[in-house]
């Protein structure tokens, strides 16, 4: 099977996902949506390394793309329990509300 | 064989299975008010047909002919959407169950598997995993605070089981070498996995039974504390789609523990594709057994009997499992 | 055959991942991102990346937006201020141009890219022969050992990060 769609395809829906999310993280308030912005970028890096290992017939990307997976799934549990934390204290999940850290 | 051909079989297969499960899923509601029935010493559904055989198709009838009701303050596109979420996973992850050996038919030899691709186990548990998204969606749509907490109960409890779920079936692939599951039926040709790997068929039992939201683990629908959980407010055919959901993940866990456990469609003298509803309808026999015997767990029990016990365990078989395989 | 898979599952991942960042109601947010995940699901099947296709919808689909999604429902959030009403829109124009830029500073080098690299040994004939998931095991538990082993430790971290912040 020959790939008709070039690499470059699969690249520029992957930056085009990327960028996606850096809007979602900039124009978004909602913690948990910035946080959804931020698995988006993620997935965009492992479509990246995907069409990599495909085009380069190398296995490593896929390998990389597990430990990506990996490394999100510890992320997403900490940041939720963060979340719920901050949650806790301000009742509020607003990103502009929860500046202690602002002198 | 001709791209036809493949079609027209590939077609025949997917039809023939989704019409028995479908008549399956409705018959299924008619045995488990007789067995229940048994076992509380009364004769249940007795006055449609002769013992109450046409009770499902009168109940189907009375259901279709409900009126559907939308609560006011219910997000509409979700309540809406939510019972086809539930439904559609139940039914295409038998997509990759083998339920017989080949056949010849008019010249053709024909897989008795609707496709077996290389992943199949990964695949049905990918899809399996997507059944929560029903019932949580459904239970917060309603917004309703107990369909709310049903559907907050579940997610917990498929997370916490699928888990254990995943890890009792690592000593099969490990055993078999594969993910196929025409492939674990193949490796089951001298002995069933039953026998090698009775601690993972246990532990695959009980949270498939948790998997499914069946007694004894059956809280998101607790009646005595929830009403009725994260269905609570659905009615008429919508209602009937969550049942069917249940009734249809029912027998795909049966189809799945047959597959995996029992050897699949494997038996002697009598056809395969015979052995294979024998053990499937033994194993459903098994889940309703379950539901008229034990009480309900409490959320506590639950999680504890999860994470603490099932876990290690299931963990502990890998371990044995592996040093089994190595020293072979 | 190849292109029409891709149009539209590509077209779908661009879709949903824009009403991931438009929409209003974060459950919604949550279901369109785990459109997302199917289709992007979908695009390594294209590239021949079974194993991971599955375990992105085991791990995404199946169990982290479900965790976003009992978040969302444990905190019940209310809907955020459509971005059009909300105070700063300086701070929103800045924000729609960098991110402009920064899709022509990515996209711009792809088309240029013309460089031969050494090329590895998975063919799709191998791929075929063994199965994508053998491979991925076999390269796991030898040439990548380590990083795997690293990353338990990363998981095992995590676990407990997560115990002692939810405790309080």
């Amino acid at each position: 099977m020959t790939a008709t769609v070039p690499l470059s395809a699969y690249l520029i829906l992957s930056a085009a996902l990327f960028v996606i999310g850096v809007a979602g993280v900039l124009i978004r308030r909602n913690v948990l949506v910035i946080f959804m912005a931020i698995e988006l970028m993620l997935n965009a890096v492992n479509l990246t390394f995907v069409a990599f290992a495909r085009f380069l017939r190398s296995m490593d990307g896929q390998i990389i793309v597990l430990f990506v997976m990996a490394v999100a799934a510890a992320e997403v549990a900490v940041g939720l329990a963060i979340i719920i934390a901050l949650y806790r204290n301000k009742e509020s999940a607003n990103v502009d509300e929860i500046n202690l850290l602002k002198g | 064989m001709p791209e036809g051909a493949f079609f027209v079989i590939m077609v025949t297969k997917i039809v023939v299975v989704f019409g028995l499960m479908l008549l399956s899923v409705s018959y299924l509601t008619w045995l488990e008010r007789k067995v229940i029935g048994d076992i509380q010493v009364r004769l249940g559904p007795m006055r449609v047909g002769p013992h109450g055989l046409l009770q499902p198709i009168a109940d189907a009838i009375k259901l279709l002919f409900k009126e559907e009701i939308v609560p006011q303050a219910a997000d509409r596109t979700l309540y809406l959407l939510a019972p086809a979420i539930a439904l559609v996973p139940a039914f295409i992850s038998f997509a990759v169950i083998p339920f017989g050996d080949q056949v010849r038919f008019f010249g053709q030899t024909i897989d008795l598997v609707i496709t077996d691709v290389n992943i199949g186990l990964l695949y049905v548990f990918g899809v399996a995993s997507l059944g929560v998204y029903g019932i949580v969606l459904g239970g917060w749509a309603s917004n309703n605070k107990y369909a709310l907490l049903g559907g907050l109960r579940s997610s917990a409890q498929m997370i916490s089981y699928e888990l254990s779920l995943g890890l009792s079936v690592i000593g099969v692939v490990m055993l078999s070498q594969s993910l196929s599951l025409v492939e674990i039926v193949g490796a089951q040709t001298r002995m069933w996995f039953i026998l090698l790997q009775p601690v993972g068929f246990l532990i695959f039992l009980i949270c498939a039974v948790a998997e499914v939201n069946r007694a004894p683990f059956d809280l998101p629908e607790a009646e005595t504390e929830l009403v009725a959980g994260f269905h609570v407010e659905y009615s008429s055919m919508k209602f009937a789609m969550y049942f069917m959901a249940e009734y249809a993940n029912m027998i795909t866990v049966s189809a799945m523990t047959t597959t995996l456990f029992l050897g699949g469609w494997r038996g002697p003298w009598l056809p395969p594709v015979v052995w294979f509803l024998i053990k499937l309808y033994l194993l459903i026999f098994l889940f309703i057994w379950l539901r008229g015997t034990l009480p309900r767990f409490r959320y506590d029990q639950l999680m504890r009997f999860g994470w603490k016990v099932l876990l290690p365990v299931a963990l502990a078989n890998i371990v044995v499992t592996a040093v089994f395989v190595a020293l072979r | 055959m190849e292109w029409l898979m891709f149009v539209p599952l590509a077209a779908m991942a661009l879709i949903t991942a824009t009403l991931v960042i438009v929409l209003r109601n974060p459950v919604y947010c949550a279901l369109s991102l785990v459109g997302t995940f199917f289709a992007l699901s979908g695009i390594y099947l294209l590239l021949q990346a079974q194993f991971i296709a599955v375990i992105q919808v085991i791990v995404y689909a199946g169990a982290i937006m479900v965790l976003f999604l009992f978040v969302v429902m444990l905190l019940d959030l209310g809907h955020e201020r459509p971005l059009w009403l909300q105070r700063d829109r300086p701070r929103l124009l800045i924000g729609v141009g960098a991110v402009v830029l920064l899709l022509l500073e990515l996209v711009i080098p792809v088309g240029s890219w013309t460089a031969r690299v050494p090329q590895g040994s998975s063919t799709s004939e191998l791929m075929g022969g063994v199965g994508n998931t053998q491979l991925v095991g076999r390269l796991l538990f030898t040439e990548f050992l380590v990083p795997f082993e690293i990353t338990s430790v990363i998981l095992l971290i995590a676990i407990i990060g997560a115990m002692v912040l939810a405790r309080r």
